[in-house]
């Protein structure tokens, strides 16, 4: 058991990598377009030889990435250290790639693997998928990991650096693996229907200038209609099988401010109906703030600000709870509250994007 | 694979009631047969309470004995297992199972034990 993970671990993908270190960071967006292609056809060479194969065969012993990924997203590893390994072991990212993609350095990342890699092997770990009376825990750790993964890059996805964006996409190409590999899984075809819907609007996020463009000043026309539809499609084919989840409940929300065609159009009242579902999946102070924007549009600013009021004790330290209250604060002409709070999210903001546009509403006040 | 299983408390049981106190108590016995007559725990204590511990170490070469478990913390070790499974998996979903957790909401820490050859 324990030889079988460290030969697993041993021969990760080593070949992202170019021969001279650091030569990569020359790279031209050619050669790195060519890096990725590479590395994606050799999963898809894989992927070819499971087509043939039936779906009780890929669930059982004979695909090694499902075991792979299910052994990097264990519960006894860090969440930390759960997507260092993926991004390193099932996506083949290089670890000062994954430093770049974090804006965190190196040695941080490449100690953060060769810690999990030990105590996969000293605690005892089990390289394997997990039997199907834990697989809903387990499954919903892998999607975890994978959603975290995307929304790091998918909020630098206009930012500077090219990982960052990329990393939005090596999510999504993960999560599109994992629906193959486990078509029964509502909750994998319900992410990957919400990964589909935020990119088909990344054309629109960033103006020229990197700076962000708010969902009701995006240029709806530019967004990707072709992508939305396919999600919505999976959304539709996924609800049948009647099993909802917070993942399903998320692409529905983002499936009704997509198909909205203006944001005064937006169907609020529906969203707030998907933010109280999804409350019910997941009862967290985060959920609850964005479950009071809703609010905002349905019931006006009075509910939405006592709502959000209720959340300072979990939420101080979140730059979004200040931004949002200063929205709220600013629509019932509290000027001076709305100014302060918008003072606290830029003190507590680091996305540089994040923080042009808080200075910016900050000068116009 | 042996892992130990740490049985951690935090309070006293005596603030669930008597009956629920009891029959969790017949549970937790009846857990530590089962696996014992299966194979799974192959040793294990439960502790008298932390008000009962004495702690020793060595400063500047004398032992210094005192009153009291080793750690500042509320949460004190209550009792431990040797569980003997195949893997992390296996000894996670025997500590799931342990009766304490629900009642008394304990926590259970795995950590494997160091196998040496004749030991």
């Amino acid at each position: 058991m324990q030889e079988a993970v460290v030969e697993a671990l041993e021969h990760w993908p080593t070949d992202g990598i170019p021969d001279k270190p650091g030569a990569w960071l020359l790279t031209t967006a050619r050669r790195k377009a060519l890096d990725r292609l590479r590395r994606k056809a050799k999963y898809q060479e894989k992927l070819s030889l499971l087509v043939g194969s039936r779906p009780q065969e890929i669930r059982g012993e004979g695909d090694d990435r499902l075991q792979l990924i299910f052994t990097c997203c264990h519960p006894a590893l860090s969440r930390e250290a759960q997507v260092a390994l993926t991004l390193r072991a099932v996506i083949g990212l290089t670890t000062s790639e994954i430093a770049r993609a974090f804006l965190t350095n190196e040695a941080t990342i490449a100690q953060r693997i060769v810690r999990a890699k030990r105590k996969i092997v000293e605690a005892g770990i089990p390289y394997r998928v997990p039997p199907p009376e834990e697989m809903a825990d387990r499954l919903g750790q892998v999607l975890a990991v994978l959603y975290l993964t995307f929304n790091e890059g998918f909020l630098a996805s206009g930012g500077a650096l090219p990982e960052r964006r990329e990393l939005a996409e090596d999510a999504l190409w993960l999560t599109s693996l994992l629906v193959r590999l486990m078509p029964g899984e509502p909750e994998a075809i319900g992410l990957l229907a919400l990964m589909r819907l935020h990119l088909s609007r990344a054309q629109t996020r960033f103006d020229a200038s990197g700076g962000i463009v708010l969902l009701k000043d995006q240029d709806r026309s530019r967004w990707d209609h072709a992508a939305i539809n396919e999600a919505r499609q999976l959304i539709e084919q996924v609800a049948r099988l009647g099993r909802p989840g917070p993942y399903q409940v998320q692409a529905s929300i983002a499936a009704v401010h997509a198909q909205a065609p203006s944001w005064v159009e937006t169907n609020w009242l529906e969203i707030l109906i998907f933010y109280d579902s999804l409350l019910a999946f997941w009862p967290t102070p985060v959920v609850r703030l964005n479950r009071a924007i809703a609010l905002f549009h349905v019931a006006g600013p009075i509910p939405a600000l006592e709502e959000v009021d209720r959340l300072v004790a979990d939420l101080d330290d979140y730059h979004l709870f200040h931004a949002t209250r200063a929205q709220f604060l600013r629509a019932l002409d509290r000027n001076q509250e709305a100014r302060e709070a918008d003072a606290r999210a830029l003190e507590l903001a680091t996305n540089p994007a994040e923080r042009a546009l808080i200075e910016h509403r900050l000068g116009d006040l | 694979m042996k892992y130990m299983l740490s049985f951690i408390e935090e309070g006293s049981p005596d603030q669930v009631p008597e009956a629920k106190r009891n029959e969790t108590y017949a549970r937790i016995g009846e857990w530590w047969t089962d696996l014992a007559q299966k194979g799974k725990i192959t040793e294990g204590h439960q502790l008298q309470p932390p008000h009962t511990a004495t702690t020793v170490k060595v400063n500047g070469g004398k032992a210094v004995v005192t009153d009291g478990p080793f750690s500042e913390s509320k949460e004190t070790v209550g009792g431990f297992g040797i569980v003997n499974v195949a893997n992390l998996d296996e000894a996670i979903a025997i500590a799931k199972t342990w009766p304490g957790v629900g009642v008394f909401n304990r926590k259970v820490e795995i950590r494997p034990v160091i196998e040496r050859e004749g030991m």
